[in-house]
This record gives C-alpha cells, structure tokens and sequence, in this order.
C-alpha cells in the first residue's frame, strides 16, 4: 500500500480516538464536578492541562471557566485537538483514503462529522452536554467496531489499529499524569484544608476510561491508588490499560513488512511500563516523572513509525 | 394530487416525458401515472429521503469559490429521464463510429498526417492547436488507441433529433455521478424498477478496469493499474476516489510516483517500491510531467513522458489526446467519419460557424443576438457567451475577442434544448438538460447506457454544468419489449 496512505490511515484512527478520548475525559469531569461539595476544588484548569494545551488556552481566553473550558475542548476552531477539529481532521483522513475503506465507515464518519458539527451548541449547555457526548463517544466506538468487523485485517487495518493503540496509551497516559498533577497540588493544599479527595479522583480516572466495572471485576478491591495504578499499567486484558494498548501496538508492527526499528522500541516501551514500580509510583512527583518518560519514549516510537513507512524519501 | 400533467407546459420545446398534449410518451407512461399517483405528501418524502441519501452516501462535489474549496452535496432531481431503447440504439452506434474515427484522426495527426495532406482537415488548424503535444510525435500507443474514454454532450433540439454538442477527450468527467444517481433512485422508486426494464449501469467501473488492465504492457495476470489524481482539492476529487475504488485500484498523486532510471514508474509503498503498469491519469498533460511540460508542475511525476514512450506505462488517455477536444476539430469530425470509415454519420454534429474563417466569421459578428459562441479549448461551461441572453455591452466584447483571435471561436445557433420534468417546490417543471454518455474504447468498445444527465435547475436557464448551478437526474434507458 501507499505510504501516503498508510500516514493517512494511522492519523485517521489517531484523530478519532483523540476525539473519543476527549469525550470521555470530558464527560467524567463533568460527573465529578458535579459531586465536588467545593467548587473551586475541581478546577477546570485540570482538564486542559490534561491535554497538554494550557498555553495554547491561556493565550485565548483569560480564566479557566466551566464554559471557556468546554467551548476550548469542544468545538474551538484554534484548538487543534478539539473534538471538533479533530473530527473534522478524521473525516478528511477518510475522505482522502475511500478507496480503502469499506463505504459504510466513509458514511459514518461522514455522519458523526456531521452530527457534531450541527449539535455543537448543545454541547456546550450544561443539559445538552452529556447526550451530545456521550453519541460521539458511542458513534466513535460504532466506527471502530465497522473497521473491525468489515475491513479486512490487511496492513491498511493494522496502520489503523497502531494509531488506535498508540493514541489510547498516549490518552491513559495523560489522564494518569492529571492524578500525579493534582496529588502534588493537593499535598500542597492539604495543611490548609485537610479532607482528601484522593479516592474520588481515582474513581473518577477509572470512569474516563470506562475502567470502573472492570477494575471492580478483575481487581476485586476498592479503590485506592496503587491498584488503579496497578491495573492501568500493568492489566493485559483491559484495553485502555497501557500494556493492553502497547501490547496492541506491537502486535500490529509485528504485521508490517521492514518492521525491526519500530518493533523493538515498542517492546522496550511496553516492558518498561509492565516492569514499573507501583510502590515507588504511589510518590506524586516520581509519578509525574515516570509518566513523563513513557510520554517521550510513545514520541519516539511515533517518530520511527512515520521515518520507516510515511516518509517517501525513505522508500525512494 | 400532486402532479397534474395537463398542466404541465414545456412551452414548445420538446419534452423528454410529456407531449404537447400533456400526454406521457409511451417510454414514460408508467412513470408519469405513477408519479401522478403520489401525494403531495409523499413526494415531499422521497425528495427528502434522496437529499437524505445523498448525504448519507457523501455524494459531493467540490466548488471553486474565493474562499476556498467547498465540498458540496450534489444536485440532485428525482424524476428520472427516460429514453427508449429503440431509440437508443442508433445513439449508442454513433458514438461508438465517433470515436473510432476520432482516434484515427488522433493517431494519423501524431504520425502520417494522410487526412492533412489529403487536404480534408486544414493545416492551419493544427498549427495554431492548443492541445496538440509535439512530444507525442511518431508514437503509436496500444491497439493504436489514444483517446480511451470519451464523454460526449449530446443535446435533442426542438425537432426532436439528438445532436453531438462537444466531445471531451481529455480527462472527461462525471461518470460516478451517473452510477450514484442510479443508486439514489433505486432507493427512492424500488416499485418503478420492478415495471420498467431499465439497462443496469453498474458493470462500467469493471469495464474500465478491464480495458485499462489491457493496455499493462507487462503480460501478467494482476497488472498494476493506478488512478492519478491532482490532488484532494481537485472538483473531481469525489469520482477519482469512487472509480478507484470501484476497481480496487490504487489512487494516486503524483508525489507518491516516480520513474527510476530503468524508465519504469514506480510507486511508493510501505514495503518499498513497487511497479505501475497503467496510470488512468485525472490530470491534465501540462502538469503532468515537469520534465517534458510545465516545469513549474507539483502536481506530475518527472519523467513520465519518457517511461510512456519507452513504451513502460500506458497513460489513459494518451498524452496529446486533448488535439480533437477542440472545438474547431469538432466541427470536422463528420469529415473524419468519412474520410477514415468510408461511412455517414450516424449522429449529427450541431451545425457549426468557424470563426477562422472570414465568411463565417462574417456571418457571426451580424448575428451575435442568435448564437451561442464558444472559446475553442474550455470546458466546464466557461468563457462563452449566449447571444440571445447578453447584453448589447457583452456582445460588442465579445465581438472584439472573436476579432482578435477568430482561430479560438466557434458559434452555434441557440439551440432549443429539450426539457424533461423535475421537481421545484412540490410541483414539476420543464427544466432543460443534456446527456454525457461515456464511451470506453480499448480492444472493445463498452457504451454506458444512457449516462449522465445535467439538468439547468434555474427556469429558463441553458447552463447545466454542476458548477454553475446545475443539477443531474438518473438516465434510464428502457427496454419496452418487441413493440418499443
């Protein structure tokens, strides 16, 4: 297939899983801020730095409001990583590579496309907001599901299913990093206020990821921060946990032809966050720096990725 | 009752459906009862659930506009046009003469220059052609072909005869809106296609695979065909894609080709570089190789020139083709059909005033207000003028244009296009349209039966092109037994 494509089809699923990825962080926030008793305690601020994006907010708005916050993550046009945006970059993937993908997807797409553009206001209303969500997220995993069940598993799928994995890992990533973040920013408020609201934060990372029932399934424990950290690092079975998705990403490089660079930093990455230290990890700032790392190293992998089969002067 | 067809007047131009009686023409009488049948109501309906469709389907075309690319839905009227088989025949016969003498003129033009000679087409004709490549000279492609897919725009005037109004050789075309029109319309009227025997269209993107696959100068079972397109910017961006994929064919742009120094092309790919052995190429000679054309191009590939004439790739359609898309050679095809077949024409050329010469050119300038003048080597509808619609300040403009460059201008006489039926607000009207059948030409000849249909959606209006503001209607031809 056309490294042209092969880029195309990797960004495509990278774009469409930022977008669910969002929706879901989003919409847990949004649950959580509605059990915060305080309500300077959740700030929103959390939610962009989540994304890596703060100075790209703070350059275009001033305060981190519930509704600048969402406008920025939602639909605005600066953002890059917006749902919208990246919707809009997803469809375009698409609409660049139809003649690989089966048409139904080409339609959905199209339609969850089409869906957030026309029902962005709602989006943005408090009452509108999960319903609006919570069908990007569904339409989202629709998609995935199609690609699986009616593309072939060629190595058009498999460049998919890498940007898929890369970007869910990247995603569990960032949301474990918010925890780290905001366990060091708490360690500093705890004198002055004293009540903890460790748990209901790990209960609320479980629920961006749509982890809680299986963690509850498979852990078999309440929450605490060492099992969560536990089951989002080292669990093989659940999907969004980083050595599933790792694991994912590795055994769809092991399908590509010309595959040795990139295969060996992917499993070096995935035995890196399998053999982490939660014990040492339970430390806010050990954590920020651990997380930080495997941040770097998806980087690299990423860069390796696009040198052996996206750059066309390689295959020259 | 919706449609009241005694109502319906096509103000003396011939109607596709509808007689001057307010009658049905025998091809059209089931659709016109059946259309009169429905309600208001559930019209409303099936125009809605083909507006639906076509979003759904993502049937768009992309419009130039200053701010940029649009992708927009296309145009669409539910009212298929119907033409019946008998008819159709001696059409499709016709086109099928055209072309093959065309591509004996092309190949003749590019090597001996017999029909030059021979004094039937003018010298001077070619020495001031746009769209004639000396770096095609003395070349003879496969199955001596160079023009393989062809979409001529047939009009009917008032007489009710079919007239050949252009031929567009070079990269003609709209050919997936046709098949997604009949897509459209099988969801929208599933009961018509059981009463009609409509000629299916769906086996065109596996005749074009096969005649281009014929053309792969490797003999292999699985040859490399590929569609190159300009890009995704590009208003046919759409139907590059659907033909590709139609053919399971890899679609291209120039950046992912290159022609290595064993004069093959090649294609990037994930497992390295892999040979192409015949490129259907969407994008027009000049940019097609920086190193024989436009220096300047992105768009192309360098070195595809050489590889075509090392006999390495096949290009579809053959550089240089774009020689009998002028408009001025046009008016010489019925010469070339007897001169290169010995035959009659079967379908008739517009009757057609060459500006390059003073007689006719006279003849033009006195009659601005009654024809319609055309700059030889444009499409898409631009550039020409109608005289009986411009302005006095227009027609003098267009006088001077034509006096300083007679040899680029062609008149025609307004021509009174037939209408056919299509929905505007819940009712019918006559809106005028055409019909751009495509002819394949490789070992075989495959004519599309029927084609597609543009429709000028603004009343009164002649202009058809998607881009100006028209829209298109599935074709049926039908078959109406031993009686029709």
């Amino acid at each position: 297939m056309l490294s042209r494509v092969a880029e195309r089809l990797y960004w495509l699923a990278r774009y469409l899983e930022r977008a669910e990825g969002t929706a879901r962080m989003v919409t847990a926030y949004n649950h959580l801020a509605l059990d915060m008793p305080v309500a300077d305690r959740l700030a929103w601020a959390g939610l962009v730095s989540i994304t890596g994006s703060e100075d790209l907010f703070e350059a275009r708005f001033s305060g981190y409001t519930e509704a600048k916050v969402i406008k920025f993550l939602l639909g605005d046009k600066d953002n890059p990583g917006s749902i919208m945006n990246s919707l809009s970059h997803a469809r375009e993937n698409v609409r660049t590579t139809r003649d690989l993908l089966p048409s139904e997807v080409w339609e959905a797409v199209n339609e969850l496309h089409l869906f957030a553009r026309s029902n962005l206001d709602s989006g943005w209303t408090k009452r509108g907001r999960y319903h609006y969500l919570s069908q990007i997220r569904s339409r989202c995993q629709q998609i995935t599901g199609m690609l699986a069940g009616t593309m072939s598993h060629d190595h058009a799928y498999h460049f998919i299913r890498l940007g898929r994995n890369l970007e869910r890992a990247d995603m569990t990533s960032r949301l474990l990093d918010v925890a780290a973040v905001s366990l060091l920013q708490e360690d500093e408020d705890k004198d002055a206020d004293g009540a903890g609201f460790e748990g209901l934060l790990w209960v609320n990372i479980l629920k961006s990821l749509s982890a809680s029932q299986m963690y509850r399934q498979h852990v078999r424990r309440g929450v605490n921060a060492s099992d969560v950290l536990h089951f989002l690092f080292h669990d093989k079975a659940f999907p969004r946990a980083m050595a599933h998705a790792l694991g994912e990403v590795e055994s769809s490089l092991a399908q590509l032809p010309r595959n040795d660079v990139p295969l060996r930093m992917a499993i070096e990455i995935k035995r890196h966050a399998l053999q982490s230290d939660i014990e040492r990890l339970l430390e806010p700032k050990t954590l920020h720096a651990f997380i930080d790392e495997m941040q770097q190293e998806m980087a690299e992998l990423h860069s390796l990725i696009s040198e052996t089969w996206f750059s066309l002067d390689r295959a020259a | 009752m919706s449609i009241d067809w005694k109502s319906y007047d096509a103000n003396g131009f011939y109607d596709e459906l509808i007689t001057a009686r307010g009658k049905p023409r025998p091809a059209g009488s089931v659709l016109a009862k059946y259309l009169g049948s429905l309600s208001d109501q559930e019209i409303n309906e099936r125009k809605l659930a083909a507006e639906h469709a076509i979003i759904e389907m993502g049937i768009s075309f992309t419009v130039y506009t200053e701010g940029g690319n649009i992708d927009r839905a296309w145009p669409f009227d539910i009212i298929p046009r119907i033409i019946a088989r008998s008819e159709w025949d001696p059409v499709d016969r016709g086109l099928r003469q055209r072309l093959t003498a065309l591509n004996l003129f092309i190949d003749d033009i590019y090597n001996e220059q017999r029909i030059v000679r021979d004094k039937v087409f003018p010298a001077e004709v070619l020495a001031q052609s746009k769209n004639f490549r000396e770096q095609c000279r003395d070349f003879h492609p496969v199955h001596g072909v160079w023009a393989h897919i062809c979409g001529s725009d047939l009009v009917r005037d008032a007489d009710g005869r079919i007239y050949v109004l252009e031929d567009n050789l070079r990269v003609p075309s709209g050919v997936s809106y046709m098949l997604e029109n009949r897509q459209v319309t099988k969801r929208v009227f599933p009961e018509l296609f059981e009463n009609y025997r409509i000629q299916p269209v769906d086996e065109y993107p596996a005749q074009l695979f096969d005649m281009l696959a014929s053309l792969s100068p490797r003999p292999l079972d699985y040859p490399e065909v590929v569609v190159l397109t300009p890009g995704i910017y590009n208003s046919a961006y759409f139907e590059h894609a659907y033909l590709a994929q139609g053919m399971g064919a890899e679609l291209v742009e120039g950046s992912d080709l290159l022609v290595a120094d064993d004069d093959c092309v090649y294609m990037r790919t994930i497992e390295g570089l892999e040979r192409v052995d015949v490129i259907y190429r969407r994008i027009d000679d000049w940019f097609m190789d920086p190193e024989a054309f436009d220096p300047d191009s992105l768009l192309g590939v360098p070195g595809l020139m050489r590889a075509w004439r090392a006999g390495n790739v096949a290009l579809v359609n053959a550089p240089g083709a774009g020689v009998a898309d002028d408009k001025v050679v046009y008016a010489y095809v019925p010469e070339m059909i007897r001169y290169y077949l010995d035959e009659e024409p079967i379908i008739d050329n517009v009757p057609t005033y060459l500006c390059m010469d003073p007689k006719q050119c006279e003849y033009v300038l006195a009659n601005l207000d009654q024809l319609v003048v055309k700059p030889a080597n444009e499409s898409g509808g631009y550039g020409m003028i109608v005289g009986p619609h411009a302005t006095k300040a227009q027609r003098r403009e267009f006088a001077e244009l034509i006096r300083r460059d007679p040899r680029n201008y062609i008149a025609q006489p307004t021509l009174k296009i037939s209408t056919a039926p299509t929905l505007c607000d819940g009712h019918v009207e006559p809106r005028h349209l055409d019909l751009r059948p495509f002819v394949l030409q490789g070992v075989r000849t495959n004519v599309t039966a029927g084609g597609l249909t543009r429709v000028a959606l603004n009343k009164g209006s002649l202009v058809v092109n998607s881009s100006q503001g028209g829209g298109s209607k599935d074709t049926w031809i039908v078959d109406l037994g031993s009686g029709g």
